[in-house]
C-alpha cells in the first residue's frame, strides 16, 4: 500500500496540531488562548476521524482491519498498523477522553502552556501507536516513547513533589522496559520477524515461552500497575495534574491490559497457563491489598489512584481466567475504568482548582453549596463501587465470574473487594460531601461551573449507557475472545493429556 | 401494563430529580405521588388477574448482556409470587408517598425525598419482577442506594451520615455472598435465567461442588452463599446491626424501606428460589436456625429500648425472623403471608409512630411521651389496631400469618423446627410485651413533657440505667424549629389529614388482609392461587399437617400475647415503679440488652479497627517502607547522589534528562536491530 490509511490519519493528526502550536508566536494570552484552542479542535478532529475508523470496523470478524504497511527499518520489521475488536474499543476510548483533557486544563495550566498541550497531544499519537501497532518493535516504541511525555507532564506542570514522583514512574516502567526489548529480540531470532500477525501463528518452544512471558510481564505488570510495583502510581496521580491523572489512569494503565491480551495470552500460551497461578495471586492481592490501604489514605487523589490498581486487579484476574466471561469483563473492566477513574479525576480537579489542596481533612460538607457536584461525585462513587446500572458492574461482575469458574479462591477472596471499595468510596464520599460547611475556607465555594458541567455530562450519560447496555462494547470482544480462546484451548488441550499421561 | 407498573416511578424520580429544583417542591411532590397511585392501582388489577385469574406471564423489555453461555435479560417474570410483591410494594409506597407530603412539609429538599422514594420504589420494582437473579442483583443493589440515599436523607447529621455508610457496608457483606451464589448456580446450570433453573433442579439434587477446596453438597452451596444475600438485606441475626441504625432516616423511609417492603427482599428471594431451596434440606435447616435465632434476639433488645422507632425497627427484626422460619421449614406460603400482612401493619406502626413524633415536635424518645391519648385520639387508635394485628389478635392481620408460623414450626417435626418453634413462642410474648409496653408508654400513664423544651433533657434515668446513645434518637431540631418556633405553644396536635388518611388505609389492611387471603395464600385455595410460583417437593406436607395438631399449639400464641398484655399492663400502667426496679436488680442483663447484646461494639473491635490497622499498616511499612525502600527509593536515592553533584535539579535538567533518553533508546532498538538483520 502506498497511501496513507485512516489510522496512520490518527498518528498524525495530533502530531500536525502540535506542530500548529509549536509555531504560534509568543507566550502573549493571545497565543496561549490560540494553542488551547487549537488542541481542543484537534483532538475533537482526531475523536471525530477515529469515529470514522469505527464505522469503518467490522465487529464480525478476528482478523486486522484497516491494515497498511509501510517499508520501515528492513524488510522483515515495517511500519505496520491494523486494529482488531481488542484494539479499536480502546483506541476510541484514547480519542474520547483526549478533549476532556484539554477542557480540564484549559484554566488550570498557567505556565508554558504552549509546551504543556504539545505534550498532550504528542502523548496521544503514542497511545493510538501503541493500540494499532502491528509489529513488535514499533509498538515497543510507541510504549516507550509515551513515558516521555507523561514524564514531562508530570515533571513540570506536576504538584511539589513532582521531580520525585516523575523519577519513581520513570525508574520503575524502564526497568520493565528493558527487558521487553529483550524478549522482542529473541523473539525475532527465533521467529525471524517482528510482524504481529505472524507471531501470532507462531508456535514458541516451551522453554523459551517462559523466559519471553516473565520479560514481558516485567514491562505489562508495572504498567497496569500490578502488586507489588504498583508503588508508582499513587505519587504519578497525586502529583499530576489533573488532566495528567486522567489520561494515566483512563488510558495508560490500559497498555499493560492491552500487552497481556495483545502479546502474553495468545503468543504464549502456555507460559500464561502456567504463570496463571501467579497471576491470581498477585491480583487478589492487589485487591484486597490496595482496597486496605485505600481505606486509610488521606489524599483524595491518591485514595483513588490506590483504587485504580485494585480495579487492575481484577483486569488481570480476568484475563488470565482464560473463559469469555474473564477476558470480555476484563476488557469491559478498561474501557469502564477509563471512564469511571477518569471522570473521578476531573472531580478532584474541579475542587482542587477551587481550594488548591487535595487532602480529605481539608474538606467537609460540600453538598450544601455544591449540589450538582455531589450528584456527579455521587454517581461516579457508586460506578466505582461497581453498582449494577453502572459500567463498573458489568465489568467486576464478569471478571468475578470468571475467575469463580477458574477458581473459587480466587473469586472469594476478590469478591472482598466488593464490600472494601464500598468502604474505601463511601467514607471518602462522606467526608467530603456529607456534613455541615464549617470550613471557612469552602463557604465561598462555588458549584460546576457551565464548563465542567459540559466535561462531565457526556462521561455520566456513557457510564450509566454502558451499564443498562454494554452490548455495544461487548460483543466487539466476543469475536476476538473466541478466537483467542480457541488457540489457548488448542494448548490447554495437549497440555491437559500430557498431565494426564504423566500420572 | 407491566411497564408501566415498574416503569412509571422511575418517570416520576427522573422528573423529581432532574427538575425537582426547577419544578418546586410541590409539583414534584404531586406527580411521584400520582404516578405511584397509578402503579399502585395497576398492581391491584395485576394481582386480581394473576392470582384468581391465568395472567402468568413473561414480558421481555431488552436484553442486558450476552457473554458466552451467560446471557441476561432485562425480563419481568409475573406470577402470583411477582403479583403479590407489587401489590404489597406499590400500595405501601404510594400511601408513603401521600404520608409524606404532609410529614416532610417543612423540609426545604423535599423534591429530592420524594425522588429517592420513586427511585427506591423503581428499584424495589425491579428486584421483584426479575426473570433471572442478575437482575434481581441490580434491583437488591438498587434499593441499597436508595436506602442509603434515605437514611443519610439529612446529611448534616453525622449520626445519619454513619447510618447509611453501615448499611450499605453490611448490605454488601450479603451481597459478596449473594455475588458467589450467583456464580455458583451459573456454573451448575450454566444460566442465570429462573426458566433456565428450575426445570432442571432435580438434575442436581445429588450433584457435588467444589468450593474452597471443599466438597459440597452443590445446591447447598449454592443456597447459603444466596441465603448470605438475604441475611444482609433482612437484617438476620449476624448482619442484623444496620437496621436500627436505618432509623436514622425519616420515619417514612422506615416505614416503606425498613418494614414493608426492602428487609422483605431477603423473604422474597427465598420464597423465589423454593425450587431450588426445596433440594437443600441442609440450606433450610440453616435458614430455620437463624430465623428462630432472629425471631427471639431481636425481641429480647426490643424489650428495653426507649426510642419509639428503634422498637418497632427491632420488631421488624423479629419478624422477618419468623418469616425466614415458616421458608426454612417448607412452609413458604405462611412466610409469604406474614411478609404480605406484615407489610401492612408494620407500615401502619410506623407511620403511627411518625404521627406520633410529628405530634410531640420530633422528640422520639418514649420516656418524654405519655397520655397522648387525649391530644391524639386518631393516631392512637390506628396505632393500636397496629398492634393487635402485630401480636396476632384474634381475627386480624397477625393472627393468620404469625400463628401460623408458629404452627408450621410445630409441625416440622426437626431438631430446627422444635427449636424454631420455642423461639417463635417466647418471641411472641415478647413481641406482645414490648408492643403493649410502647403503647402504654406514649399513650398512656401521666405526661413527661411539656415542663421542659423540646431537646435540652436533663440526663433522665427512667428506667434506672442512664441510655447511652441519647444524642442519636432525635431528628434534626431544625424542622422542629421551622414550624414550632413562632408559637410558643407545646401542644402535641393531630396530623393532617393527608397523614392520617394513609394510616386508615393500612389500618383496614392491617384487619382485614389476614381473614380474606388466608385461605388463599395457606388455606384451601393454595394450589389454584399460587399455580406452582412456590414450590414444594411431593414429600413436603407441612401444609396438611398444621392443620393437625394437638390442640394447644394453636392456642400458645393468643395465651402468649395475652400474657404480654397482661405483663405490660401491670409494668406500665398499674406499677409503674416495677421496670426500674427490675432494671435496677439485674443491671448487667439490663445494659446486655439495652446495648444490642453488644454487636456494635464487637463488630467494631474485630473488623472494623483491625481493617483499618492493617490497611495503615500496608500502606506506611508496606508500601513506603519495604517496596519503595527496597525499590525505586533506594535505587533513586543513589541515582540522585550522583547526579546532584553534576546537575541542579530543576526544569531544564528534565528535559535533558528525557532526551538523553530518547536518544539513548532510538540508538539501542537501532543498533540491535541492524545487527539482528544482517
Amino acid at each position: 500500500m502506498l497511501g496513507f490509511g485512516i489510522l496512520s490519519g490518527l498518528l498524525i493528526l495530533p502530531l500536525v496540531g502540535a506542530a500548529i502550536i509549536l509555531m504560534l508566536p509568543g507566550d502573549s494570552e493571545a497565543s496561549r488562548s490560540n494553542a488551547r484552542w487549537t488542541a481542543l479542535f484537534t483532538t475533537l478532529a482526531t475523536f471525530a476521524l477515529s469515529l470514522v475508523a469505527w464505522a469503518r470496523f467490522d465487529a464480525g470478524t478476528a482478523a486486522f482491519q484497516l491494515v497498511e504497511t509501510h517499508a520501515w527499518l528492513t524488510e522483515t520489521i515495517r511500519f505496520k498498523l491494523g486494529v482488531d475488536g481488542f484494539s479499536m474499543p480502546l483506541i476510541l476510548l484514547t480519542t474520547f477522553l483526549m478533549p476532556f483533557c484539554i477542557l480540564a486544563s484549559w484554566e488550570s495550566i498557567g505556565h508554558r502552556v504552549k509546551e504543556y498541550f504539545v505534550a498532550f497531544l504528542v502523548l496521544e499519537t503514542t497511545m493510538i501507536g501503541v493500540f494499532s501497532a502491528l509489529d513488535l518493535v514499533l509498538f515497543y516504541l510507541f510504549f516507550e516513547a509515551g513515558l516521555i511525555p507523561m514524564f514531562l507532564i508530570i515533571g513540570i506542570w506536576g504538584g511539589k513533589r513532582r521531580i520525585y514522583a516523575s523519577f519513581k514512574f520513570f525508574l520503575y516502567t524502564l526497568l520493565g522496559s528493558v527487558l521487553m526489548l529483550l524478549a522482542i529480540m529473541a523473539m525475532y531470532w527465533a521467529a525471524g520477524t517482528t510482524d504481529i500477525p505472524t507471531l501470532l501463528a507462531y508456535e514458541f518452544a516451551p522453554g523459551l515461552q517462559t523466559w519471553l512471558w516473565l520479560a514481558f510481564f516485567a514491562s505489562f505488570a508495572v504498567k497496569m500497575p500490578m502488586w507489588p510495583v504498583h508503588t508508582w502510581l499513587p505519587d504519578a496521580h497525586v502529583e499530576a495534574p489533573t488532566a495528567g491523572s486522567v489520561i494515566l489512569a483512563g488510558v495508560l494503565l490500559k497498555m499493560g491490559g492491552y500487552g497481556f491480551i495483545r502479546v502474553s495470552l495468545p503468543m504464549f500460551p502456555e507460559a500464561s497457563l502456567y504463570f496463571a497461578p501467579l497471576v491470581f495471586a498477585l491480583s487478589v492481592i492487589a485487591i484486597v491489598y490496595t482496597s486496605l490501604v485505600a481505606l486509610m489514605q488521606e489524599d483524595i487523589k491518591k485514595l483513588i489512584a490506590y483504587s485504580s490498581v485494585a480495579h487492575m486487579g481484577f483486569v488481570t484476574m480476568g484475563l488470565f481466567s482464560m473463559n469469555e466471561q474473564g477476558i470480555q469483563g476484563a476488557m469491559f473492566t478498561m474501557i469502564s475504568h477509563g471512564l469511571v477513574s477518569g471522570a473521578l479525576f476531573l472531580c478532584v480537579g474541579v475542587i482542587y482548582d477551587r481550594m488548591h489542596t487535595r487532602e480529605i481533612k481539608a474538606y467537609g460538607g460540600l453538598v450544601n453549596r455544591m449540589p450538582m457536584y455531589a450528584v456527579v461525585f455521587l454517581i461516579l462513587t457508586m460506578a466505582n463501587v461497581a453498582l449494577p446500572g453502572t459500567s463498573g458492574f458489568i465489568g467486576e461482575f464478569l471478571t468475578l465470574m470468571g475467575a469463580f469458574r477458574a477458581n473459587t479462591w480466587v473469586a472469594f477472596f476478590a469478591a472482598t473487594g466488593v464490600i472494601l471499595s464500598a468502604g474505601y468510596a463511601l467514607w471518602l464520599y462522606r467526608r467530603v460531601v456529607y456534613g455541615p460547611l464549617e470550613k471557612p475556607e469552602l463557604q465561598t465555594i462555588t458549584d460546576l461551573n457551565r464548563r465542567e458541567i459540559v466535561t462531565f455530562a457526556p462521561l455520566i450519560l456513557l457510564i450509566i449507557y454502558y451499564g443498562v447496555q454494554p452490548s455495544p462494547i461487548l460483543d466487539v470482544f466476543a469475536v476476538p475472545t473466541d478466537a483467542l480462546m480457541q488457540s489457548v484451548q488448542a494448548t490447554l488441550a495437549t497440555v491437559k493429556s500430557a498431565a494426564l499421561a504423566a500420572h | 401494563m407491566y411497564h408501566a407498573i415498574v416503569f412509571l416511578p422511575l418517570v416520576g424520580f427522573l422528573i423529581a430529580g432532574l427538575f425537582g429544583r426547577v419544578l418546586g417542591a410541590r409539583p414534584s411532590e404531586i406527580i411521584t405521588t400520582a404516578l405511584l397511585f397509578v402503579s399502585a392501582a395497576l398492581s391491584w388489577v395485576a394481582f386480581i388477574d394473576v392470582g384468581f385469574g391465568d395472567g402468568a406471564t413473561r414480558v421481555q423489555v431488552a436484553q442486558w448482556m450476552s457473554v458466552g453461555d451467560l446471557v441476561v435479560d432485562w425480563a419481568f417474570r409475573i406470577d402470583t409470587l411477582t403479583a403479590m410483591m407489587l401489590v404489597v410494594v406499590n400500595t405501601v409506597s404510594a400511601l408513603v408517598h401521600l404520608y409524606s407530603i404532609g410529614y416532610m412539609h417543612e423540609d426545604p429538599h423535599r423534591s429530592r425525598f420524594f425522588a429517592y422514594l420513586s427511585l427506591f420504589t423503581f428499584a424495589m420494582l425491579m428486584l421483584v419482577t426479575a426473570d433471572n437473579l442478575v437482575q434481581m442483583f441490580f434491583g437488591w443493589e438498587g434499593v441499597g442506594l436508595a436506602s442509603y440515599l434515605l437514611i443519610g436523607f439529612w446529611y448534616q447529621k453525622d449520626s445519619a451520615n454513619a447510618a447509611a455508610m453501615k448499611a450499605f457496608i453490611v448490605n454488601r457483606v450479603g451481597d459478596f455472598g449473594f455475588l458467589l451464589g450467583i456464580f455458583t448456580i451459573f456454573v451448575l446450570f450454566n444460566g442465570v435465567t429462573f426458566d433456565q433453573i428450575f426445570p432442571r433442579v432435580a438434575e442436581f439434587a445429588d450433584a457435588r461442588f467444589t468450593f474452597l477446596g471443599t466438597e459440597w453438597h452443590a445446591l447447598t452451596i449454592a443456597c447459603l452463599l444466596l441465603f448470605m444475600g438475604a441475611m444482609g438485606k433482612s437484617a438476620q441475626f449476624l448482619l442484623h446491626t444496620w437496621l436500627p441504625d436505618a432509623m436514622e432516616g425519616p420515619t417514612p423511609v422506615s416505614a416503606l424501606i425498613h418494614a414493608a417492603t426492602m428487609v422483605t427482599a431477603g423473604v422474597f428471594m427465598v420464597a423465589r428460589l423454593s425450587p431450588v431451596f426445596e433440594y437443600a434440606p441442609d440450606a433450610l435447616t440453616v435458614v430455620t436456625v437463624i430465623g428462630g435465632i432472629t425471631a427471639f434476639f431481636a425481641a429480647t433488645v426490643g424489650l428495653v429500648q426507649n426510642d419509639i422507632k428503634r422498637v418497632i425497627a427491632y420488631s421488624t427484626c423479629s419478624q422477618l425472623g419468623y418469616m425466614f422460619v415458616a421458608l426454612g421449614v417448607g412452609a413458604y406460603s405462611a412466610g409469604v403471608f406474614h411478609l404480605f400482612t406484615h407489610a401492612f401493619f408494620k407500615a401502619l406502626l410506623f407511620l403511627g409512630a411518625g404521627s406520633v413524633i410529628h405530634a410531640m415536635h420530633h422528640e422520639q424518645d418514649m420516656r418524654h411521651m405519655g397520655a397522648l391519648r387525649r391530644y391524639i385520639p386518631f393516631t392512637m387508635a390506628m396505632m393500636l389496631i397496629g398492634n393487635l394485628a402485630l401480636t396476632g389478635f384474634p381475627f386480624t392481620a397477625g393472627y393468620y400469618s404469625k400463628d401460623a408460623i408458629i404452627e408450621a414450626a410445630y409441625a416440622a417435626h426437626s431438631p430446627a423446627g422444635s427449636f424454631a418453634f420455642l423461639a417463635t413462642v417466647i418471641a411472641a410474648l415478647m413481641t406482645s410485651f414490648y408492643s403493649w409496653r410502647l403503647f402504654f408508654l406514649t399513650f398512656e400513664g401521666t405526661p413527661r413533657w411539656g415542663h421542659h423544651g423540646h431537646h435540652a433533657h436533663a440526663p433522665h434515668d427512667h428506667e434506672g440505667v442512664e441510655h447511652d446513645e441519647r444524642s442519636r434518637d432525635v431528628e434534626p431540631t431544625r424542622h422542629a424549629d421551622h414550624e414550632h418556633g413562632h408559637h410558643g405553644d407545646q401542644m402535641p396536635h393531630e396530623s393532617p389529614l393527608v397523614m392520617l388518611v394513609p394510616l386508615v388505609l393500612l389500618a383496614i389492611g392491617a384487619l382485614v388482609a389476614g381473614i380474606v387471603f388466608h385461605d388463599a395464600f395457606i388455606g384451601e385455595g393454595y394450589a389454584e392461587f399460587w399455580k406452582g410460583a412456590l414450590f414444594t417437593r411431593p414429600e413436603n406436607h407441612i401444609l396438611e399437617e398444621m392443620h393437625h395438631l394437638p390442640v394447644w399449639v394453636p392456642l400458645l400464641p393468643s395465651i402468649m400475647m395475652a400474657l404480654g398484655l397482661a405483663l405490660a399492663w401491670y409494668m406500665y400502667i398499674l406499677d409503674t415503679k416495677q421496670p426500674a426496679k427490675l432494671a435496677a436488680d439485674h443491671p448487667i442483663l439490663y445494659r446486655f440488652l439495652l446495648n444490642k447484646w453488644y454487636f456494635d461494639e464487637l463488630y467494631d473491635v474485630i473488623f472494623v479497627r483491625p481493617a483499618m490497622a492493617i490497611g495503615r499498616f500496608f500502606w506506611r511499612t508496606g508500601d513506603q517502607r519495604i517496596i519503595d525502600g527496597l525499590g525505586p527509593d533506594g535505587i533513586s536515592a543513589r541515582v540522585l547522589d550522583v547526579t546532584r553533584g553534576v546537575v541542579r535539579v530543576q526544569t531544564g535538567y528534565l528535559y535533558h534528562y528525557a532526551f538523553a533518553m530518547l536518544i539513548g533508546v532510538a540508538a539501542l532498538v537501532t543498533y540491535y536491530l541492524f545487527r539482528g538483520a544482517h
